[in-house]
């Protein structure tokens, strides 16, 4: 896909989100209620009017040929670009999915494994110091200073133990 | 005059306190690191540090933040130096003669004169900050819920006029921050509003922080990772106390240029749209005119170094002028740090000095005191940073994700804001890749819900009639300013047009 073909799928996709979000906002009052106002749906609806103009104005000049873009017949991503963004991106999705499932903390555990070893290609020994002190960090941090407790999904019973030792004090 | 010398004196007592001293060194010595990488900036560290920060009392953890937006702005300098690359965005004109300058050898004299040039910079605009915050907070007590209206449009209008981006794109970009505002509970009926899919996650809105840790987070190191696939060289740097001593001399070279370009840096850093980066643009083009010897310049002069170096840290002081004062943030790390006020209960605005005197004297205090702490810890360690912009990359990125992921799911303690932050993460780099502006967005979630209830509010008391926004006299000066602003680039594109066609008309 080349830059120019990227501009216009992407300005027709944002049309029709603006489009979709002025339709979700007339689910509520958009004119003037007596006594109170505006509506609660006046505001997003003429943003997303708004929204929806802008998008238009860009495909006419994406026509006319006036934006950089629309002159631009390079390839949107090269395919070293998808490569190393995709695999950033897919780690990501990967570490929240996983945490759905395991918690964030095997969760963790995986996602180091894989982005220093695998990707980086760092030694096993700086792989293995980072897999259990960054969560150890991550821990201590956040649940322990900041009192946030993360998503274990079911390592949940591993850290009755510790919450003891935190909170017998 | 004197009022401000006491709460002055009341502001450095308090920054020296131990908690809050730590803070400024500790948010000094990240920023410098933070600023020093190449690809991550103020707004970076601070969207990705500001959970974090509620391990401290909100003054504590505004002082934290503020070091930070100041280290980082000392530590750009850094990676343009010696990596030749710009650490953030707002040491782009450091490039320019800083690499010249490191290239043959002198990467020490570069270094040096960066951050004494930061340091004059940030004297002088913490100065001016002093001196104009207390009597424009006391003006802006009087606005009511147009004028605040009327003053957001403004800061819109700057992005519109001044950014430099197209312009279509930059007002979807507002406009889709605001939206993204208004989701969750409605603020004055209380219905809920665009519940997507209905789903639970969005009843109770999109917190900013998810946006901004998404946007500068998760897409500005996919953004980081697409323009860094090359290797880099660094440029060795050596240092010695006569040489020290020699390079500390060359201040005489540059210091008019410099506190010209803090000047103007600090003034252009006050607008939402202008801030750090067009103003050491501008401040490297005013030294160069006003050079003896403008040849030399891009060459490896090193008050071109001074110049840009001066204007951003200035500028970034600039940008907290109308957070503190109006509300409005100055720059996209402004509108995250007010963000972190709201979430830390403060009501930002002109109300905060007589409310919370002690939490804004407490802040500009520690702006004296980061100023003199970062030139000391920059000049002491500057083999250190160096050396840690050897760290490779793929030990540093899953360590920023992790902090994004932990950080975006600290607010609200669910995963359905993980994932949202994500989406936002992607979407923004691809929207980056096609020339739309970010920066508008995050601004616009943050001013978003306050802009809304002024509007309504507004409209309530005038019973629907617009012209409540023209007949009051400091709201009709803002709208006419901003549309001035907005029909600025519309104007002079015709009039370039015009005169392109003369000729051709006489010919």
């Amino acid at each position: 896909m080349t830059v120019r073909t990227a501009e216009i799928c992407m300005a027709i996709l944002l049309a029709l989100c603006s489009i979709a979000l002025m339709f979700k906002s007339a689910e509520l009052k958009i004119g003037w209620v007596p006594e109170r106002g505006p509506g609660s749906g006046a505001w997003p609806f003429w943003l997303s009017a708004g929204m929806l103009l802008t998008c238009l104005a860009t495909i006419y000049r994406w026509f006319k040929g006036v934006t950089p873009e629309s002159k631009n017949l390079e390839p949107f991503m090269t395919k070293d670009t998808i490569l190393v963004v995709g695999v950033s991106a897919g780690s990501i999705l990967f570490l929240l999915a996983a945490t759905h499932f395991v918690g964030i903390y095997i969760a963790l555990f995986f996602f180091l494994l894989f982005y220093l070893r695998f990707i980086g290609h760092h030694s096993w020994l700086l792989t293995i110091v980072m897999v259990i002190v960054v969560p150890i960090i991550v821990f201590c941090l956040f649940e322990w200073a900041l009192k946030i407790p993360l998503p274990k999904a079911i390592t949940e019973e591993w850290f009755y133990p510790i919450y003891d030792l935190m909170y017998s004090y | 005059m004197e009022e401000i010398l006491i709460h002055l004196g009341g502001g450095l007592a308090q920054a020296m306190e131990p908690l809050n001293f730590t803070m400024i060194i500790l948010g000094c010595m990240l920023g410098l690191l933070i600023g020093a990488m190449p690809g991550l900036g103020s707004v970076n560290g601070v969207a990705i540090l500001l959970p974090i920060t509620f391990l401290v009392p909100p003054t504590a953890a505004i002082i934290f933040l503020a070091a930070i937006y100041y280290g980082a702005m000392y530590g750009g300098a850094i990676s343009s130096i010696t990596l030749g690359i710009p650490g953030a965005s707002t040491a782009v004109a450091t490039v320019f003669d800083g690499r010249p300058l490191a290239q043959a050898g002198h990467a020490d004299r570069a270094l040096t004169a960066a951050a004494v040039a930061s340091f004059i910079g940030g004297t002088i605009s913490v100065v001016l900050f002093t001196l104009f915050a207390p009597p424009l907070a006391a003006f802006a007590l009087r606005f009511g819920p147009a004028e605040e209206f009327a003053l957001m449009l403004l800061a819109f209008a700057t992005f519109i006029g001044l950014g430099g981006d197209d312009i279509p794109k930059t007002v979807f970009s507002i406009l889709i921050g605001l939206v993204l505002a208004t989701v969750g509970l409605d603020i004055i009926s209380g219905q809920p509003r665009l519940i997507f899919g209905d789903i639970d996650g969005f009843l109770h809105g999109i917190n900013f922080l998810v946006l901004a840790i998404g946007i500068y987070g998760i897409g500005e190191m996919l953004w980081t990772l697409e323009t860094t696939q090359g290797k880099v060289t660094v440029h060795k740097v050596k240092m010695s106390v006569s040489q020290m001593k020699r390079n500390l001399g060359d201040v005489k070279q540059y210091i008019g240029t410099t506190s010209l370009g803090s000047v103007l840096g600090y003034f252009v850093g006050t607008l939402p749209a202008a801030g750090a980066t067009p103003a050491s643009l501008m401040s490297y083009g005013l030294a160069k005119t006003f050079s003896k010897d403008p040849e030399s310049f891009g060459k490896g002069n090193i008050a071109g170094v001074a110049a840009p170096e001066a204007a951003n840290n200035a500028a970034s002081t600039g940008s907290m002028l109308p957070m503190i004062t109006l509300g409005i943030p100055g720059s996209p790390t402004t509108a995250i740090l007010l963000g972190g006020m709201i979430i830390w209960g403060l009501r930002p605005g002109p109300l905060l000095f007589t409310e919370n005197p002690e939490f804004v004297w407490g802040l500009i205090g520690s702006l004296y005191i980061a100023n003199l702490a970062t030139v000391i810890i920059n000049i002491a360690f500057i083999p250190l940073f160096v050396k840690v912009l050897t760290c490779p990359f793929t030990i540093l990125a899953p360590i920023i994700y992790i902090l994004c992921v932990v950080g975006g799911y600290a607010p609200t303690q669910t995963m359905h804001d993980v994932w949202l932050m994500l989406l936002f993460g992607i979407v923004g780099y691809l929207l980056r890749k096609l020339n739309y502006p970010v920066a508008p967005a995050v601004l616009a979630i943050v001013l978003g819900p306050l802009a809304e209830r002024s509007l309504r509010q507004s409209l309530l008391s005038s019973q629907g009639e617009l012209s409540i926004f023209v007949t009051r006299p400091i709201s009709a000066t803002c709208i006419v300013i901003a549309l001035a602003l907005v029909f600025y680039p519309v104007y002079k594109k015709f009039s370039n047009k015009r005169a392109a066609d003369m000729p051709a008309a006489s010919g």
